[in-house]
C-alpha cells in the first residue's frame, strides 16, 4: 500500500509531509503536482520528513505526495557503460531532449536504452541450478567491456528453464526463468538495487596488486592498490581535479566511475568532450567504452548530490562482481558532505563541528568501506575490486577540519596538494613529505616481481634523497647556500633534478601525460645513479660546478618528455653517456 | 486574510531583522513573489524562504524598516520573481531589482524569465575555449581569459581591481571574429563613485550603448542584494543565448552579496558554517558562478569576472575559498606590488586560468605559448626564493645563477607586468615579452620548453 499524503511545509529541498504513516524510511515518493523525485529521511508520527532530489520552486503545502513503495535504486544492466548521469541515474543526454539545455524538472526517463538489442551469449543450460550471483550469459557493451548477466544477489535462485538460444535480445526480454519451489522467476537482462545497501560478495582478499595510473609521484612514491582506498585534499587551484582527470585517464582498471559531486559544470564537460577521443594505453580502444560519468555539478539539487556518491559506488560494485577490477573517483566528498549538512541543518539536528552532523564521520566510513578486492557471490569464480578515492576540499586549504579529519581515519593513501608547490608550477602538487601510502609494503611484491628487484631500494634511495633536502633547506634558509659543504650541495642539487625529472608531471604533454612502470623505474634508477656517481666524483676532485655543467643534466630534466614508453634503450643510453661524462671530469676510470 | 477588490491580502504576524512573518496563508508556493504593503501604500518586494501550516517566512529586499506589524499587508503575486528583458535592456540602466533608474520606462518586455534561472545541462555544455584577448599581458600571456569562462578578481580594499575590470571591460576581444558583445555590470553595495567610475568608462570607450547596468550602491537597501547579481544574470543569459551575443559580465563585489546572504541567514536563526556565514554559501555561490558558460548549438557565450575584495587579504576566507573552488582561477592582486606602485599589481603565483590550457596553443594564440608561460611561472617562482633569501643572507652570499634569477624577476615586474590603464597589447607582443624574460636565463635552465621552441624564439642578450 502506497503512501499518499499532502505537503504540509517546504524549504529550500526539505519538504514534510501528513498522511505519511505507511511510508518507509528511504523510501522514494513523488513530491507535488509536477511529480518531484523525493526520498523519506525522517518519520515522525504520520508525518514524513522528504528530501528533494530537484528543485521546489513553486511548490505549494497541500500538493500530494505519494510513495513508490521502493527504495532508491538504481538500473543495472547494459548500456551504463559511457553514459552521464545525473545524480540519482537519470541519462542527461535524456533529461535534454525532453527540456533542451537546461535542466528541467519532474521528468522521468530509464537508465538505459530498454529498447536496445544485444548479442547474448548463455553460458548456462537448461536444467541447471543457478543461485543468486551466477552469470547465465554475457553481452559484448562496449568494444572494451564484456558484460556479464548475473542472476540478481537477493534471487532465490533454482532450476533454469526456458532459457534461450544465442541472439539478439533487448533488455525487457526474459532470457530465462528460475523455478524453485513451485514458483517461476523471470531473469532479464537488468535488475534493480538499492543504493544505500552494499552489493553481497563471497571474500574479501589483501590489496596486494598496485592501481598503475601512470603518474610517477603516485605509482612510485605513493601508490594505492587495487581495491584500496585513497584520498587527495587540496586548496582550491592545487590541481586536485586534473590529478582525478589523469587517474580516470590512465589507470589500468576495466571500468572507471567518476563522480563530479558538486563540482563544475564545465569539468563535466571536459570528460565528456575528451574521453571519446583520448585512447585507453592497453588497449587503444576510446577511453569512454569504459567510463560511467555521474555527473551532479554545484547548482544541480543539492539532495541528489547526496545521493550520487551511493549511486556510482552500487553500479561500481555491479562491475566488480563480473570480476572486474573498477576505480571510482569522487570529486568531491566536501561537497557530498556538505549536502549532508545542509539536510541535516533543516532537519534540526543538533550539529558537530563546524555545523557538520555527527553522524559525517560514520557516512564517510560506510563509503569507504565499500571498496575493497573480492571473491565475486556465484559461479564461475571470478575477482574483481573496487577502488574508491575521494577528492577533499578543505576550507581554506586547512587539512585539520571535519572532512579532511575523518577522512584520513578511514583510508590507506593521502595525497596532501600542497597550494606552495602549485604557486610555483611544480604539478602534480602532491607534497612528498606529507603524504604517504599504507598499501607501500604489500605492493612491493608486484614490483620487484614485475619490473625490478631493485625496485624498493632504489625507491628508498630516492626518497631519502628528498628527506635530506628536506632538513637541509632549513639550513639554506637561515645561512644561504655557500653554508653547505660541497656533498650536501649536491643533495639539493639531486633533489632539484629529482622534483623536475620525476615528481613533475605535465598532463598535458602527449609523452609525459602516461609514464610506464618502467620508465618511472628507469627514470629512477638514473637519478640515483647520477648522485652516487656525482659524491664519488666530489671524493675524487670535481667539482661541484663541474658536475652541474655537464651536459647530460638537461638531458636526464627532460627525459620525462622526450623519450617515449616505446624507446627504452634511449634511457640506458643515457645512463651511459652519464658514466662517460662522469669520467671525463674525474680524469680517472669510475668503476660501475 | 482580507480581501479588497478582488486580491486576497494576509497578515503579518512577526517582523525581524529582513524577514517577515506572515500568518493565515492559505495558498503560497516556495520562493514566490510578495508584495508588501505599509500603512503609507509604499510597496515593496519579498520572496517566500519557507511555507507551511498556514505561515510563511518572507524575505523582504528593500528591508522592513517602517513596517508595522497592523498595517502592513502582504500579497502573493502567485510566480516566482521574474526580469522583463528584450534588445531594449542594451544602454539603460536599472537598480539592484532590475526596475528603471535612469528616468527612462521601463523597456518593452519581449520576454519574463524566472531571475534564479535553471541549471545548465553539462551534456549540452559547450566546453569553452575561444581565447579573449584582453590586451593585458599578464592575463592574455599567463592567466588567459575563455569565452564561457568564470574567472573572478581576487582583491582587497582600495586597490587597483576597478581600473582593471574596466580595463578588461574595454579591451577584450576575440581576435578575427565579428560577433555581437555586449557587457553586463553589476554593482553590489559598492560605493557610488566606484560604480560612476565604471559607467563612465563604458560611456568613454563607446561600449555604454552595448551595455547594461544593474547598481545597488552603498546606501542601497542590503537584502536586495541577493537579488541583483540574479537579475543581471537573468539579462545576460537572455542577450547570449537568445540574441547570440558575447556578454562579459563584470560583477563588484561579491563579498557584500555573500554578507547580504548571512543577515538573512542570522534571522533565520540558521546553523552557521565557517565564520557565521551559511552552511549553503558555496551552493549559493555556485549558483551565480555556474550561469557562465557556452551552449551546443547557441552562438552566444556568458562569461563572468565577478570581483570581490578579501576581509584582510585573507584568501582563505570563507568567500574567496568558496569562489575558487566554483571558479575556473583567479586572477589575485597583490597587496605588495600594489605598494609598489605596479599597475595591475598581479601576484601570477597565485592567480591561475583553469580553461588557459584549451584556449591557447597553435590555432589560437601560438604553439609555444603554454611552455613558454611555464618556463616564466617557474623562473619567477625561484626569483621569489631567492629574494627571500637575498633578504637574509644579502646579495653576496648568492651564486652567479640565483643573480640571473633576479634579474629575471625584476624585468617581470617592470616590462612584462607593468603596463597602462590605456594600453592595448597584442598577444604576439604578449609573447615577445615573454621570451625576452626566459632569455634572461642561460639555456641550461630551460627545463619547460621543447628545443625546436628554444632555437626559434631563444635570443640571448
Amino acid at each position: 500500500m502506497a503512501a499518499q499524503g499532502r505537503i504540509v511545509w517546504v524549504s529550500g529541498p526539505a519538504v514534510r509531509a501528513d498522511g505519511m504513516s505507511d511510508a518507509k524510511m528511504y523510501e522514494t515518493v513523488t513530491v507535488g503536482n509536477s511529480k518531484l523525485v523525493g526520498e523519506v529521511i525522517r518519520l515522525t508520527g504520520d508525518v514524513a520528513f522528504i528530501q528533494v532530489y530537484e528543485s521546489t520552486s513553486g511548490l505549494k503545502p497541500g500538493e500530494p505526495v505519494v510513495g513508490t513503495g521502493n527504495p532508491l535504486s538504481v538500473l543495472l544492466g547494459p548500456g551504463i557503460i559511457g553514459q552521464l548521469y545525473d545524480g540519482i541515474q537519470r541519462p542527461l543526454r535524456e533529461l535534454s531532449k525532453a527540456s533542451g539545455s537546461f535542466i528541467g524538472r519532474g521528468i522521468t526517463t530509464t537508465a538505459v536504452d530498454m529498447t536496445k538489442k544485444y548479442h547474448f551469449v548463455p553460458t548456462v543450460s537448461n536444467g541447471d541450478e543457478v543461485a543468486a550471483g551466477n552469470i547465465i550469459g554475457t553481452v559484448q557493451e562496449t568494444d572494451l567491456i564484456e558484460h556479464s548477466i548475473m542472476v540478481p544477489p537477493d534471487h532465490a535462485g533454482g532450476k533454469l528453464s526456458n532459457l534461450v538460444s544465442e541472439g539478439d535480445y533487448d533488455l525487457e526480454t526474459v532470457l530465462a526463468t528460475t523455478e524453485k519451489d513451485g514458483q517461476s522467476i523471470p531473469l532479464k537482462m537488468y535488475h534493480k538495487w538499492p543504493v544505500r545497501k552494499p552489493r553481497p560478495y563471497n571474500k574479501r582478499y589483501d590489496p596486494t596488486v598496485p592501481l598503475l595510473t601512470g603518474q610517477r609521484v603516485i605509482d612510485t612514491f605513493f601508490p594505492i592498490a587495487k581495491g584500496g582506498t585513497g584520498s587527495i585534499p587540496g586548496a582550491f587551484g592545487t590541481g586536485k581535479t586534473v590529478t582525478l582527470h589523469q587517474i580516470a585517464k590512465w589507470a589500468d582498471s576495466q571500468v572507471v566511475v567518476y563522480i563530479g559531486c558538486g563540482e563544475r559544470g564545465n569539468e563535466m564537460t571536459e570528460v565528456l568532450v575528451e574521453f571519446p577521443h583520448l585512447k585507453d594505453p592497453r588497449s587503444g580502444k576510446p577511453l569512454m567504452d569504459r567510463t560511467v560519468l555521474v555527473a551532479n555539478t554545484s547548482n544541480m539539487p543539492v539532495a541528489a548530490r547526496e545521493a550520487s556518491i551511493y549511486t556510482g559506488v552500487t553500479i561500481a560494485e555491479y562491475y566488480r562482481d563480473m570480476g572486474k577490477d573498477v576505480v571510482l573517483v569522487a570529486d568531491s566528498t566536501s561537497r557530498w558532505a556538505e549536502s549532508l549538512r545542509e539536510m541535516s541543518g533543516r532537519l534540526e539536528e543538533m550539529p558537530a563541528e563546524e555545523g557538520y552532523p555527527s553522524y559525517l564521520a560514520s557516512r564517510l566510513a560506510e563509503f569507504y568501506e565499500r571498496a575493497g578486492r573480492v571473491r565475486a557471490t556465484g559461479s564461475p569464480d571470478r575477482d574483481g575490486s573496487v577502488t574508491l578515492i575521494g577528492a577533499v576540499s578543505p576550507s581554506g586549504g586547512d587539512f585539520t577540519e571535519p572532512v579532511t579529519t575523518h577522512t584520513m581515519r578511514f583510508i590507506k593513501t593521502f595525497w596532501a596538494l600542497d597550494a606552495k608547490l602549485a604557486y610555483s608550477r611544480h604539478y602534480p602538487s602532491i607534497n612528498w613529505m606529507n603524504s604517504y601510502s599504507g598499501y607501500l609494503a604489500d605492493i612491493a611484491k608486484w614490483w620487484s616481481e614485475n619490473i625490478s628487484e631493485d625496485w624498493f631500494n632504489i625507491r628508498s634511495e630516492t626518497y631519502g634523497i628528498l628527506q635530506r633536502e628536506d632538513t637541509l633547506k632549513e639550513i639554506v634558509r637561515l645561512l644561504g647556500p655557500e653554508a653547505l659543504p660541497d656533498e650536501e650541495k649536491l643533495i639539493l642539487e639531486v633533489a632539484r633534478m629529482v622534483k623536475i625529472a620525476l615528481l613533475q608531471q605535465n598532463s598535458f604533454d602527449d609523452v609525459d601525460t602516461y609514464c610506464s612502470p618502467e620508465k618511472q623505474f628507469k627514470l629512477m634508477k638514473l637519478l640515483v645513479d647520477f648522485y652516487n656517481k656525482g659524491q664519488q666524483a666530489l671524493k675524487e676532485g670535481a667539482s661541484l660546478s663541474d658536475i652541474r655543467g655537464l651536459d647530460v643534466v638537461s638531458s636526464i630534466l627532460k627525459a620525462r618528455m622526450d623519450i617515449k614508453d616505446d624507446e627504452m634503450p634511449k634511457l640506458d643510453q643515457l645512463d651511459k653517456d652519464m658514466q662517460e661524462q662522469f669520467k671525463s671530469i674525474t680524469g680517472v676510470k669510475v668503476s660501475n | 486574510m482580507t480581501t479588497e477588490g478582488g486580491v486576497q491580502y494576509s497578515k503579518i504576524a512577526e517582523i525581524k531583522g529582513p524577514l517577515v512573518v506572515v500568518d493565515d496563508v492559505e495558498n503560497a508556493a516556495f520562493d514566490e513573489l510578495v508584495e508588501i504593503e505599509t500603512t503609507e501604500g509604499e510597496r515593496r518586494l519579498g520572496k517566500v524562504l519557507e511555507v507551511g501550516n498556514g505561515k510563511a517566512i518572507v524575505q523582504v529586499f528593500e528591508g522592513t524598516t517602517g513596517l508595522s506589524i497592523s498595517g502592513t499587508k502582504a500579497k502573493f503575486v502567485g510566480k516566482v520573481m521574474e526580469m522583463a528583458v528584450s534588445k531594449e535592456v542594451l544602454g539603460r540602466v536599472f537598480d539592484g531589482l532590475g526596475r528603471p533608474k535612469d528616468g527612462l520606462p521601463d523597456p518593452i518586455a519581449d520576454k519574463f524569465i524566472d531571475i534564479n534561472g535553471e541549471p545548465m545541462n553539462p551534456e549540452q555544455r559547450e566546453y569553452p575555449k575561444d581565447f579573449i584577448q584582453t590586451g593585458v599581458s599578464v592575463i592574455d600571456g599567463l592567466m588567459t581569459l575563455v569565452r564561457g569562462q568564470k574567472l573572478p578578481i581576487f582583491s582587497g580594499s582600495g586597490m587597483s581591481h576597478n581600473l582593471l575590470a574596466a580595463q578588461i571591460a574595454r579591451q577584450a576581444s576575440v581576435v578575427g571574429t565579428t560577433d555581437d558583445f555586449a557587457v553586463v555590470f553589476a554593482a553590489i553595495g559598492v560605493q557610488y563613485s566606484e560604480a560612476e567610475y565604471f559607467r563612465r568608462s563604458l560611456e568613454e570607450s563607446g561600449a555604454l550603448k552595448r551595455s547594461v547596468l544593474f547598481l545597488n550602491t552603498a546606501d542601497d537597501p542590503a537584502i536586495e542584494r541577493i537579488i541583483t547579481p540574479r537579475v543581471a544574470l537573468t539579462v545576460a543569459e537572455y542577450l547570449a543565448f537568445e540574441l547570440g551575443m558575447h556578454v562579459l559580465v563584470v560583477i563588484t563585489d561579491m563579498t557584500n552579496y555573500a554578507e547580504a546572504l548571512r543577515e538573512i541567514s542570522a534571522a533565520r536563526e540558521e546553523v552557521p558554517g565557517r565564520k557565521g556565514y551559511p552552511g549553503y554559501l558555496y551552493t549559493d555561490l555556485s549558483t551565480l558562478y555556474e550561469r557562465a558558460g557556452k551552449l551546443n548549438g547557441r552562438k552566444g557565450s556568458v562569461t563572468q569576472v565577478p570581483i570581490l575584495s578579501m576581509p584582510s587579504d585573507d584568501i582563505t576566507h570563507p568567500i574567496p575559498d568558496l569562489t575558487g573552488y566554483i571558479t575556473e582561477g583567479q586572477i589575485v592582486v597583490g597587496r605588495d606590488l600594489f605598494r609598489q606602485g605596479v599597475y595591475p599589481p598581479i601576484n601570477i603565483l597565485m592567480s591561475l586560468s583553469r580553461l588557459m590550457k584549451d584556449g591557447i596553443g597553435e590555432g589560437s594564440t601560438r604553439a609555444d605559448h603554454s611552455e613558454v608561460a611555464n618556463q616564466v611561472y617557474d623562473a619567477y617562482s625561484r626569483s621569489q626564493e631567492v629574494r627571500a633569501l637575498a633578504g637574509i643572507v644579502g646579495k653576496a652570499g648568492l651564486t652567479e645563477i640565483d643573480l640571473k634569477y633576479m634579474d629575471v624577476g625584476d624585468t617581470f615586474e617592470k616590462e612584462f607586468l607593468t603596463q597602462a590603464t590605456d594600453e592595448n597589447r597584442t598577444i604576439e607582443e604578449t609573447l615577445t615579452l615573454l621570451w625576452k624574460i626566459v632569455s634572461k636565463l642561460p639555456k641550461n635552465e630551460i627545463t619547460k620548453i621543447k628545443d625546436k621552441y628554444v632555437e626559434q624564439y631563444y635570443k640571448e642578450e
